[in-house]
């Protein structure tokens, strides 16, 4: 499928072949029939989720920058089943997958972006700046390539408390061209860091194509060249990312340093709300649109005789009540008084509330 | 004018908007100057994340229209060197917040080598880049910076607030033999004005005064220009007279305009949507107090962004920001 990215068929190991970390090759059906079920209903509530964001920012009740993962959907799923909740979570400015995957309520991400006091981040982030402390995700950073160095010291702290957790952070092909990305890798790598790099190369940095931001397009062969693991996953098959990310974070786990994998995905929609998407051929984006993550999920387990029509129209009937339950919230949640402004610049101010 | 039309904020009447009054100065740059080249992120074949390259790339190939990776240091610093060999390149960061990836090449060498060299290399260099807030984008992409920048020895800073300076700044820009960052402010791409067929270029050492007044000077810049115009326009309802000076240029400052208009009206107000620390306005504040403390007749105020990144929520931007009824609330206080 992926001539696109290059000639290379998607999921073909770059360098060292990802270890299979998904146990037995028969699972038993029920508890495989379970878990599919569970990915399927992850990845439907983000796309469903933002295709109601489209709606709710046309009608201007969400503003700012919104940018849309959908696509992209089997990235978050996939990797999300390789962590767990000691672990911490790096994202981007195109985090509503990400944070959605880590557990963040619905409600509190609707809330974000309607600007609300009950929203994750108070209604001073809005989109772009999705953070949860609690379940150690730490945004939401709309400065390409800003997450990365964060991601190291997150992980440094671990390493050197001697914590057994990963660090995982999610960038675009776009900010593998930053020196960011470049210094971090090296410090990562040079430090033994337990770190998982999860590259989206979705082919695009806004409306620059892969073969004109990046002089050697295989981003895998180069990461590895800073001396840590890396593969190519074809990012659109929720079990091949899951499968590439449970060997990558077994093998951080044991000790092995920081992992890359570079997920082979295509964004459906334009960079953002505000963009006109003059830059990417009609076909290419249909073409694409064949290897839909979440239809493409459905129909393998209907084939395997998983799932049926009532049980698909549950899910959907599911996402679109918890869908519409965190408008409802977000709708009546209170906005922040301006009186308060000044609060959460520093920390003295919480402080002494507490 | 070119003859080649664009799509117009106002097809039925001979209007333009800034963005297309900045694409009219980089369009005439290119045609009339083949050193010059437009170099950035998007902005050639997307046509500028602002649109205001729009159709360049078209128009003059992809060596003078050129698309940058993801690489702020690099790119900046590239057209650091390009200057350093001889050709003027126009180098575009999408907003000031990404342009602190490239402050390193800014500071240490484009604004520092020709000192460094004892006066042997020069950087004809011009950086455009976004400032500002007020589209609820949220603290990463809202900052005004630009005070940071026309701290530096070495650099001019503008911030082109008319559709007219938008037009002619570029070429002003160009034949400077030192760096010149141009900061655009994000809320005024969008804005419409007639041209002034009379106004042929913009002189950049000199502030303009917007609107003559007796009672209070407004000095503003950016895209705070509007919002003091405004606020005069409301203070002339209530028989106070207030005279706006838009800087244009942050370094060098021209002090010569704005502390004659406060000799004449004995009192200040200070608009900066940077924050009030250590910012433009406290520079301009203390060179009027060095200056003519003894022709005031009240404190100088300040209308600033408050002291918090901007946040995303519509109420608390708006808070955060100067907003016509803080300067009007500013200049009552000081003609009271
Ligand atoms: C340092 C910096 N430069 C430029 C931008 C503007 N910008 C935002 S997203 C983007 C494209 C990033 O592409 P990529 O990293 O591939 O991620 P994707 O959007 O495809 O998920 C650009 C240029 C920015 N936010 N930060």
């Amino acid at each position: 499928m992926a001539t696109a990215h290059g000639g290379t068929p998607a999921g073909t190991p770059k360098t060292k072949r990802p270890r299979r970390a998904r146990g037995p090759t028969t699972p038993s059906r029920t508890p495989a029939a379970s878990h599919d079920l569970d990915l399927l209903r992850q990845m439907l509530l983000i796309r469903r989720f933002e295709e109601r964001c489209v709606e709710l920012y046309s009608a201007a009740a969400i503003r700012g920058f919104v940018h849309l993962y959908i696509g992209e959907e089997a990235v978050a799923v996939g990797v999300h089943q390789a962590l767990d909740e000691r672990d911490a979570v790096v994202s981007t400015y195109r985090e509503h997958g990400h944070a959605l995957a880590r557990g963040i309520p619905p409600e509190a991400v609707m809330a974000e972006m309607y600007g609300k006091s009950t929203g994750c981040s108070h209604g001073r982030g809005g989109s772009m700046h999705l953070f949860d402390a609690d379940r150690r995700f730490y945004g939401g950073n709309a400065i390409v390539g800003g997450g990365l160095p964060l991601a190291a010291g997150l992980a440094l702290a671990d390493r050197l408390r001697g914590e057994s957790r990963v660090t995982c952070c999610f960038f675009g092909d776009g900010a593998f061209a930053e020196g960011e990305f470049h210094e971090t890798a090296n410090l990562a790598a040079l430090w033994g860091l337990p770190v998982l790099f999860v590259c989206e190369n979705n082919l695009y940095a806004m409306g620059t194509a892969l073969a004109r931001e990046h002089a050697q397009t295989d981003l895998a062969m180069r990461a590895a060249s800073y001396g840590m693991a890396a593969w190519a996953v074809d990012g659109m098959d929720v079990h091949a990312v899951e499968r590439a990310a449970r060997g990558a974070v077994e093998s951080i786990r044991a000790g092995s340093g920081p992992h890359f994998l570079e997920m082979r995905t295509y964004r459906f929609r334009a960079h953002s709300m505000y963009d006109p998407d003059r830059y990417r051929p009609k076909d290419e984006v249909e073409e694409w649109k064949r290897h839909d993550p979440v239809t493409g999920l459905a129909d393998g387990m209907r084939t395997a005789g998983l799932l049926d029509a009532a049980a698909l129209e549950d899910l959907e009937h599911q996402a679109a009540e918890e869908i519409d339950d965190a408008v409802r919230a977000a709708e009546q949640a209170p906005e922040e008084p301006a009186e308060d402004l000044l609060l959460h610049v520093t920390g003295r101010h919480e402080e002494a509330q507490a | 004018m070119s003859t080649r039309t664009r799509p117009r904020a106002h097809p039925d009447d001979d209007s333009v908007t800034y963005r297309e009054a900045l694409r009219e100065g980089l369009r005439e740059a290119l045609a009339s100057d083949d050193r010059v080249f437009l170099m950035g992120e998007d902005v050639g074949r997307y046509g500028g994340c602002f649109g205001v390259s729009l159709g360049l790339l078209e128009e003059f190939g992809p060596d003078r229209v050129r698309d940058t990776p993801l690489s702020e240091s690099a790119f900046v610093g590239a057209g650091i060197g390009a200057a350093l060999a001889g050709l003027r390149p126009v180098v575009e960061i999408m907003t000031v917040n990404f342009s602190l990836l490239a402050l390193d090449q800014i500071l240490n060498n484009a604004a520092t080598l020709r000192h460094m060299s004892g006066g042997q290399l020069g950087v004809p260099l011009v950086i455009r880049m976004t400032t500002g807030a007020g589209r609820q984008l949220a603290a990463q992409h809202s900052h005004s910076l630009e005070g940071w920048y026309a701290h530096i020895p070495g650099l001019r800073v503008l911030a082109p607030a008319t559709i007219d300076d938008a037009r002619h700044v570029l070429s002003a820009a160009l034949v400077d033999p030192d760096p010149v960052l141009l900061f655009e402010h994000g809320s005024l791409y969008n804005a419409a004005g007639i041209l002034d067929p009379s106004v042929r270029s913009v002189d950049l050492d000199r502030a303009a005064v917007r609107r003559e007044g007796t009672d209070v000077t407004v000095v503003a810049y950016g895209g705070c220009v509007s919002k003091a115009l405004e606020a005069a326009e409301e203070l002339a309802g209530e028989g106070i007279s207030a005279e706006v000076v838009d800087l244009r240029t942050l370094r060098p400052l021209d002090d010569a305009t704005f502390v004659g208009s406060v000799r004449r009206t004995h009192r200040a107000v200070v608009v900066d949507e940077g924050w009030r620390s250590g910012s433009l306005s406290a520079e301009i504040e203390s060179r009027i107090c060095e200056q003519a403390f003894f022709e005031l007749d009240a404190p100088v105020e300040r209308v600033c962004s408050a002291e918090v990144p901007v946040p995303y929520a519509r109420r608390l931007e708006e808070a955060a920001l100067p907003q016509p009824a803080g300067i009007v609330a500013a200049a009552r206080r000081v003609v009271s």
